[in-house]
C-alpha cells in the first residue's frame, strides 16, 4: 500500500496544531512532501506547473467574489450601531413578557447572522449589548449566555452565510440552492431555541422575567422605533436574499448591493462615520487576505495529495466502511464535529470537504444537503465546551464574575436542539 | 493603503449590478466586461498585495490550541522554523513556477479573451509581486524572531492580533 498520503495527512495535521499559520503549513508540508516523494520517483514535480493556473482560478472566482460583499456588508451594519440599535427594538418589543427579552436576543441573532454570517461579529456584539441588559432584569446567568452563544453561531447556517458560499465553491454546488436549502434548517433552529426559552420562562417564572413598567416604551413611541431602527435592516436581508432566492441577482451581485445598501442606511441613521468605514474596509480586506492565502495553500496541499495518490486512500478507507451512505455519514459527521473544536470552519472547509465529496457522490449522497449538514455540524461544534468558538468569543465579553462552568451548562439544551436537527438532517441526506 | 480597494470594489460591483439590469430594463446592451473584471482584478489586488501585510499583522489564521499556552520564546521558535522551512520555500517555488507563464503572458500582452476585457498581463505580473513582497516580509519576521529568541526584544510577541495596521 502507498503510504505517503496517510504520512502527509499525519504531517499536515502536526504542523497545523503546531500553531503556524496554516495557510502556509498547508502549502510546506505540500512542498516537502512533494521533495521527498520526487527523490523516490513517486512524484512528478512538473505537477507544481499547475499551482499558477489555480492560483489565478482562485482570483478570477466569481463566487468567492461574494465572500468581502457580505463581510462588509455585515461590518457596516455592525459598526455603524445599527445592529444594536436592532436589539435594542427588539428587546423592548418583546421584552413585557417573560423570556421575551431572550427570545428577542433568538430572532436579532438570527437577523445579524443573516447580515454578518461571522460569528466572532455576533457573538461579541449581541454579548456586549444585550448580556447586561438581561442580567440587570434578573435573567438566569446559565440562561443569557447560552441563548447568547446559541443565537450567534446561526450566522453559520442563515443565509447569506460566508460558509455556505465556501461550501458552494468547494463543493461545487450552487451557492442560490445551498441557500434555499439552508433556509429551513436555519429557521428550524430559530424556532426551537425560541420554543424552549417560552417554555421554560412560562413554567419557570424567575429565570427570565418580564421587563418592568418603566423600561417598555409604548404606542407611538414604540411605533417610531420599529419603523426606523427594525425595518430598515430587516428590509435589505430580505430585499438581498429574496433576489437571490428569485434568481433575478446572483449571490455576488446581491452581496455588492447588499453592501451598498448597507452603506445607505448607516448615512440615513447618520451613523456612518469614517471610522466605521475604515473599520469595515479593514475587516474585509483582513478577511479576505485570510480566506484566499488559506485556498491557495489547501490548493497546493491538494494538488500534491492527489499526486501521491492520498485521495485514493481517502476514498477507499470511507467508502469501505460498513452502513453504507449513512455509516458514511455518521463517521464523517463525527470527524468533522471534533475538528470543529480546534480548527476554523474554512479549513475544514478547504482541507477536509474537498476530500469527502468524491466518496459522497460514490454513494449517491445530494451534495447541497450535505453542505448543509456540514454547516449545521460545525455550528454545533462552535458551541460545544469546552471548545467552541463562541463560548470563547462571548467569554471575551463576559464579566468575570459568571463562571466559565456556568457557560458550559447554559448551552447544553441548544446543543441538544442542535443535534436533534442535525440528527434530522442527516436521516434526510442519506440516499432513500 | 489596501483597505480603500476593498470600498472601491463594493461600489464597482454594485454598479455593475445596476447597470446590468437597468440595461436589459432599457433594452439596452451594454459591454459590462471591462467593470465585471474590474471587480475581480481589485479583489486579487487585496489579497496579493495585503499577504506580506498579513504577515506582519498575524492575519493568517492559526490553530492556537496549543500556540496561545507557549511562551514568547517557543512561540518565536515554530514561527521561525516555519519561515524557513515552508513559507520562502514556497514563495520561490511559486515565483520559480510562475515566472515562464507571466512572462509568456507579458511578450504577448495578454488581455482578456472576451470582448472589452481589460489587459491581462498587469494582473499576472502582480502575482510575481505578491510572493517578492511576502519573501521580503518573511526575511523581515524572521529577523524579529531571531531578535526575540536572542532575548533583546521587546516589541510585540507573535500572535497578538494588531487591530490598526497600516497598509503597505
Amino acid at each position: 500500500m502507498n503510504l505517503w498520503g496517510p504520512a502527509m495527512f499525519i504531517g499536515v495535521l502536526v504542523m497545523i496544531f503546531s500553531g503556524y499559520p496554516v495557510a502556509f503549513a498547508l502549502a510546506g508540508t505540500a512542498l516537502i512532501f512533494a521533495g521527498l516523494a520526487s527523490i523516490f520517483g513517486q512524484f512528478d514535480l512538473v505537477l507544481l506547473y499547475a499551482l499558477p493556473e489555480r492560483t489565478f482560478g482562485t482570483m478570477s472566482n466569481q463566487v468567492l467574489l461574494a465572500i468581502p460583499f457580505f463581510i462588509f456588508m455585515g461590518i457596516v451594519l455592525e459598526k455603524s450601531k445599527l445592529a444594536e440599535q436592532l436589539l435594542e427594538t427588539i428587546g423592548v418589543l418583546f421584552g413585557r413578557f417573560r423570556g421575551g427579552l431572550a427570545i428577542g436576543v433568538i430572532f436579532v441573532g438570527a437577523l445579524l447572522a443573516a447580515a454578518t454570517g461571522v460569528v466572532g461579529a455576533s457573538v461579541t456584539a449581541m454579548g456586549l449589548i444585550s448580556l447586561p441588559v438581561m442580567l440587570r432584569n434578573g435573567y438566569d446567568e446559565k440562561l443569557s449566555v447560552g441563548v447568547i452563544s446559541a443565537a450567534g453561531t446561526l450566522g453559520q447556517i442563515i443565509p447569506p452565510s460566508i460558509v455556505l458560499i465556501v461550501l458552494g465553491d468547494q463543493m461545487g454546488v450552487s451557492v442560490g440552492d445551498l441557500f434555499r436549502n439552508a433556509l429551513i434548517p436555519g429557521l428550524i433552529l430559530t424556532g426551537g431555541y425560541a420554543t424552549y426559552v417560552a417554555i421554560l420562562a412560562f413554567f419557570n417564572k424567575t429565570v427570565a422575567p418580564a421587563l418592568p413598567e418603566h423600561m417598555r416604551s409604548s404606542g407611538m413611541e414604540l411605533a417610531k422605533q420599529v419603523v426606523l431602527s427594525l425595518l430598515p435592516p430587516l428590509i435589505l436581508i430580505v430585499v438581498v436574499l429574496g433576489s437571490i432566492f428569485a434568481g433575478i441577482a446572483t449571490p455576488t451581485e446581491a452581496g455588492a448591493l447588499g453592501a451598498v445598501g448597507a452603506m445607505v442606511l448607516a448615512m440615513a441613521n447618520r451613523s456612518l462615520t469614517m471610522s466605521a468605514l475604515r473599520l469595515a474596509m479593514e475587516d474585509t480586506s483582513r478577511l479576505t487576505i485570510m480566506v484566499v492565502f488559506l485556498l491557495i495553500g489547501s490548493t497546493a496541499f491538494a494538488l500534491v495529495f492527489r499526486g501521491l495518490d492520498g485521495d485514493l486512500w481517502i476514498e477507499s478507507a470511507l467508502t469501505g466502511i460498513p452502513g453504507g451512505a449513512l455509516g458514511f455519514l455518521i463517521l464523517v459527521n463525527v470527524v468533522v464535529f471534533i475538528l470543529g473544536f480546534f480548527i476554523d470552519f474554512f479549513e475544514i472547509a478547504f482541507i477536509i470537504v474537498p476530500l469527502i465529496v468524491p466518496p459522497a457522490v460514490m454513494l449517491g449522497i445530494d451534495l447541497t444537503w450535505l453542505g448543509i449538514v456540514f454547516a449545521v455540524n460545525i455550528q454545533t461544534s462552535f458551541l460545544t465546551p469546552p471548545f467552541g468558538f463562541s463560548l470563547f468569543y462571548l467569554r471575551g465579553v463576559t464579566p468575570p464574575e459568571i463562571a466559565t462552568t456556568s457557560m458550559y451548562k447554559g448551552v447544553v439544551p441548544f446543543i441538544a436542539i442542535q443535534l436533534v436537527v442535525l440528527a434530522g438532517l442527516i436521516w434526510v441526506t442519506v440516499p432513500k | 493603503m489596501i483597505r480603500w480597494l476593498a470600498l472601491v470594489m463594493v461600489l464597482v460591483g454594485a454598479a455593475t449590478a445596476i447597470l446590468r439590469y437597468s440595461s436589459r430594463g432599457l433594452g439596452l446592451s451594454l459591454n459590462l466586461t471591462p467593470t465585471t473584471e474590474l471587480q475581480w482584478y481589485l479583489f486579487s489586488l487585496i489579497f496579493l498585495l495585503g499577504a506580506a501585510y498579513g504577515l506582519k499583522h498575524d492575519v493568517h489564521v492559526r490553530v492556537d490550541v496549543l500556540y496561545s499556552q507557549l511562551n514568547p520564546k517557543n512561540r518565536a521558535w515554530i514561527d521561525l522554523v516555519g519561515h524557513v522551512l515552508f513559507l520562502i520555500p514556497f514563495c520561490i517555488v511559486m515565483l520559480y513556477v510562475s515566472w515562464p507563464a507571466v512572462q509568456n503572458s507579458l511578450s504577448i500582452r495578454e488581455i482578456s479573451p472576451d470582448p472589452g476585457g481589460l489587459p491581462r498581463y498587469p494582473i499576472k505580473m502582480v502575482i510575481l509581486l505578491s510572493f517578492v513582497l511576502l519573501v521580503g516580509q518573511g526575511y523581515s519576521q524572521i529577523l524579529k524572531q531571531l531578535r526575540i529568541l536572542r532575548g533583546d526584544a521587546d516589541q510585540q510577541p507573535p500572535g497578538v492580533e494588531s487591530q490598526h495596521g497600516a497598509g503597505p
